[in-house]
């Protein structure tokens, strides 16, 4: 998998490193969350974040979208050191992010949740916006557009006017997607996404980040604890252990690797 | 409509010679109402639409298209997706190029449209997505005639061989760019009323579904008569949303639409129907009983949850809609209090309802295929829906017979639709004979002969009888399935499953008893109101299995078996046919497992051999049988559900009251 930018057997493209994390360490008081761990992201590659409970993943992922600062260590993104940045600025160099604790705007509609994800993409003053006049309206019809494309790519015609708050959870979960593709991420990072769904809830999401990755060439860091899900899926997985790296490959290596048996399952190997 | 019309000589009239075949009927609609809409689908939240002139370049183009991907004259290609203008024009585009389309049910698993694309020797394969074009593609070594598979939605297809694999808006696209108009012009003009218009495979409730071959005349000149009857226009619209692979759709999409030349809607997704119903407002509906069983019990539920002073409003005006309603909609005489209160009503609650219902401008709604329940139809009618009946089969190009307005009734099926001869035989077996009856079963010479004579009578398997004074037809059950029990007396079990499904609680009935001592039943909750019920009366449940089984909905069920067993004892020819035992099934009767039919007709023998060991604790008088069901999931693999079910024993009403098996 490492190595030069290539062609995957399905087809997809996976070009240069576009996101690079070199040594990092990050602490909170006296407790190390996450040590010494260096790892990239390829453009156009699906790339997991594993590890039981407590590893270190999501602290991971708040570090690669900039709202955790780490102590020590470097990031780059697209061949440039990043400076610690706010996360609208984040937002702004195309990188968005979905929740493991859903965080989507409960009373409203999901037309209007998923719109809400197009903010960075707005330009016109906020005096335009309130009168729905002239460049605002324009961009308005054209970001309303590009929302009902994901509406329609999410299958959730059905509920485009529904409260989020009535929805189930696997649609919510749907809806949170649909508002972090809004942006038209180059990066989309997605924290525990089949977290608290059934199987078949788990299928159809796994089907959604594949089609993503597949239709809009949209690179993927996501973290999981369901492995099952993320060998069937991931290009490269990295695995976490204390906040420490245990492992680093293709899923079928990854799998194979004694320290992961260990973490996971908490038993000798042979 | 005048009884010139509906007389069956006038139905028999040829069809002009320039409106004999679909490529002619396209043309004939771009000349008179080029710029009025043809086809609307939502698409990106927004209705989209083709007047008659943009569909007929998109058909042409389309057709030219497939030429150029070498589809000859006489080719058969199978259709596979939901509704949408794209196949719907599609189909067209195929008949331009000579060859013959063949809608196939989309929800069919790999395994049946094998069968299907088989038997027809599809060369090409025009398929909505992915998921339609991996099922193809999962059997294509089967199928040797298969070449080339066109797809709509390319959404996970960029990257699949594309030697024989072709994107709609490219063929599209080449045939614009192409010269061959000569050579589809010579094809339009070698069709002719007797060439094949379409193909559709039945689903069948017993063996392999069968291809029947359906002409431009039987089709064309079934919906001239049938448009004619309910003075259909260019002003009409549908929606179209049933599946186009039924005889049904062809005819109302296609036949009519082209005939009258009004508008084709179709919905965003199935899941959004509902929602695009409201929004477009046909003027012309159909759909099956179910469907507005399912409709009233929705309205049911919202109205339990609903205020005091709405639910008192809505009881009030509902029990007036009852009383008058009908009888307005018949043009009888109503008293001037009962009208003023009645446009009280329209104002209030029957016109918001049937707004909120997307039936405010239904002019004409038809309802077919199985029984509806007479409270329903009432319901309907009651709100100033001109809900009508039809009885039709694929065989006929769906009309036999069919309700003028103002002879509206809920037990029969109305008198012989525009054409068409009836007759009864000994047996009680109706027959028919019309413009519509089809061609043939596509390489099936003995089945065609075994169902349709020299002279053109078809047999429809379904027992009825002509009332003498009104002439209307009344169809008992399945000749097949009526039957005699062990005592010899009449067996029809479809009547009494008729009756128990009118409760909404019970989605689905099957009886058994033929040469039996006595009747049982196979009950289906209906998850939806069942579901509501238990809500409201505090009662907990975690799955189907579990709500299905539970002690409350047994006393609901036995209720209303009861009630069901003193209707039928009412009537001395079917008391036998009372239920004695009954069992509340663990699971949903489904089309997937192969007890349903695509068109949801229960298949009796299927069932018999599945649920064998439930069938023999209802007759050896157990109070519970243990059993193992197979069940087939959407993608097609298979598990299995244990069940312990309870039997119960219910009232018989009358002298012939036997205890089960003592």
């Amino acid at each position: 998998m490492d190595g030069p930018p290539h062609t995957t057997p399905d087809g997809r493209t996976i070009g240069d490193v576009v996101m690079e994390m070199r040594n990092i360490t990050l602490r909170f008081g006296g407790v190390t969350a996450i040590k010494d761990i260096s790892f990239d992201i390829r453009e156009g590659e699906i790339r997991a974040i594993i590890g039981p409970n407590g590893a270190g993943k999501s602290s991971m992922l708040n570090v690669i979208n900039g709202f955790y600062h780490p102590q020590e260590g470097e990031i780059w993104f697209r061949g440039q050191r990043r400076k610690p940045m706010k996360p609208h600025e984040i937002a702004h160099q195309g990188i968005a992010r979905t929740f493991q604790n859903i965080a989507l705007f409960r009373g409203m509609s999901v037309l209007d949740n998923i719109m809400t994800g197009r903010f960075t993409r707005m330009r016109a003053p906020w005096w335009q916006q309130a009168v729905w006049a002239g460049p605002a309206e324009r961009e308005e019809v054209a970001n309303r557009e590009v929302v009902e494309r994901i509406i329609d790519f999410l299958e959730i015609q059905a509920i485009r006017k529904t409260p989020v708050s009535r929805l189930p959870y696997g649609l919510q979960k749907r809806v949170e997607l649909g508002r972090a593709l809004a942006a038209e991420p180059k990066l989309l990072l997605l924290d525990e996404p089949m977290a608290g769904m059934n199987v078949e809830e788990k299928e159809d999401m796994s089907r959604f980040i594949l089609d993503v990755n597949d239709e809009f060439g949209t690179t993927i860091a996501l973290i999981e604890h369901d492995m099952g899900v993320v060998m069937d899926i991931s290009d490269r997985v990295v695995v976490m252990d204390y906040g420490a790296k245990i492992g680093d490959g293709a899923p079928e290596e990854v799998r194979a690797n004694p320290a992961v048996i260990d973490a996971y399952l908490g038993v000798a190997h042979d | 409509m005048t009884d010139d019309i509906a007389s069956s000589k006038d139905g028999r009239r040829a069809l002009p010679a320039d409106r004999n075949t679909f490529p002619k009927l396209l043309a004939h609609n771009i000349a008179r109402h080029g710029d009025r809409p043809a086809y609307r689908e939502k698409e990106y939240g927004i209705w989209q639409s083709w007047t008659w002139a943009q569909a007929g370049a998109d058909i042409h183009a389309f057709a030219k298209g497939l030429i150029g991907l070498g589809l000859a004259p006489g080719d058969y290609v199978a259709i596979i997706g939901r509704n949408r203008p794209a196949f719907y024009q599609a189909m067209v585009a195929i008949q331009c190029a000579g060859a013959v389309p063949v809608p196939v049910y989309q929800d069919a698993v790999a395994e049946e449209m094998a069968y299907v694309l088989d038997h027809c020797g599809a060369r090409f394969v025009i398929a909505e997505d992915q998921e339609q074009v991996d099922k193809v593609l999962e059997i294509q070594d089967r199928l040797p005639g298969l070449e080339q598979i066109v797809y709509l939605d390319a959404r996970g297809l960029r990257k699949y061989d594309h030697t024989h694999l072709h994107k709609h808006e490219e063929v599209m696209a080449a045939g614009r760019a192409s010269d061959n108009d000569t050579d589809l012009e010579r094809r339009q003009a070698a069709l002719g009323p007797d060439s094949t218009c379409v193909m559709l495979y039945t689903s069948g409730t017993t063996g392999r579904p069968k291809g029947v071959v359906l002409s431009n005349a039987n089709i064309i000149m079934t919906a001239r008569n049938s448009a004619e009857f309910d003075a259909l226009g260019p002003g009409d619209s549908v929606l179209a949303y049933l599946p186009m692979a039924w005889v049904g759709d062809f005819i109302f999409s296609m036949g009519q639409a082209y005939w009258a030349g009004f508008c084709v809607a179709c919905p965003e997704s199935h899941m959004t129907m509902q929602h695009d119903l409201r929004e477009i407002g046909p003027s012309y509906f159909f759909a099956p009983p179910r469907f507005f069983e399912g409709l009233l019990t929705n309205v049911m539920i919202r109205m339990e949850d609903a205020g005091r002073v709405k639910k008192w409003l809505f009881d009030r005006f509902m029990k007036l809609a009852k009383r008058v309603g009908p009888a307005m909609l018949d043009g009888h005489r109503v008293g001037a209090g009962d009208r003023l209160a009645y446009r009280l009503g329209e104002a209030l609650v029957y016109g918001p309802l049937k707004n909120t219902l997307g039936l405010s401008r239904v002019r004409v709604g038809y309802t077919a295929g199985e029984a509806i329940g007479p409270e329903i139809f009432e319901f309907y009618r009651g709100l100033g829906i001109n809900l009508k009946q039809l009885y039709g089969q694929t065989e006929a190009s769906v009309f036999i017979t069919q309700q003028h307005d103002g002879e509206v009734r809920a037990d029969t099926v109305g008198t012989p639709s525009p054409g068409v001869e009836l007759r009864i035989d000994d047996s009680g077996e109706v027959f028919y004979r019309s413009p519509g009856v089809f061609v043939e079963y596509f390489k099936n010479p003995d089945s065609t002969a075994g169902t349709k004579d020299d002279s053109g009578w078809v047999a429809t398997g379904d027992a009825g009888f002509i009332e003498p004074d009104t002439g209307h037809l009344r169809i008992i059950d399945r000749a097949k399935d009526v039957g005699k029990m062990a005592d010899e007396r009449m067996f029809a079990p479809k009547y009494v499953e008729n009756k128990l499904k009118f409760y909404p609680n019970i989605l689905e009935a099957v009886v058994f008893g033929a040469g039996r001592q006595m009747c049982c039943a196979f009950l289906n909750i209906d998850l939806t109101a069942v579901g509501n019920w238990a809500e409201r009366n505090n009662i907990a449940y975690a799955s189907y299995q579990e709500l299905a089984a539970h002690p409350r909905v047994f006393e609901m069920f036995q209720a209303h078996v009861e009630e069901v067993n003193a209707s039928v004892a009412q009537d001395e020819m079917l008391a036998g046919c009372q239920i004695h035992r009954f069992v509340i099934l663990h699971k949903q009767l489904d089309a997937d497992d192969g007890e349903l039919t695509r068109t949801q007709k229960v298949r009796r023998r299927i069932i018999e051999e599945k649920y064998a060991d439930i069938i023999a604790a209802l007759y050896d008088g157990s109070q519970q049988v243990s059993t193992e069901t197979e069940v087939t999931y959407e993608d097609g693999r298979k598990g299995t559900i244990k069940a312990t079910l309870e039997i119960r024993d219910a009232k018989v009403a009358g002298a012939e009251n036997r205890m089960a098996a003592e």
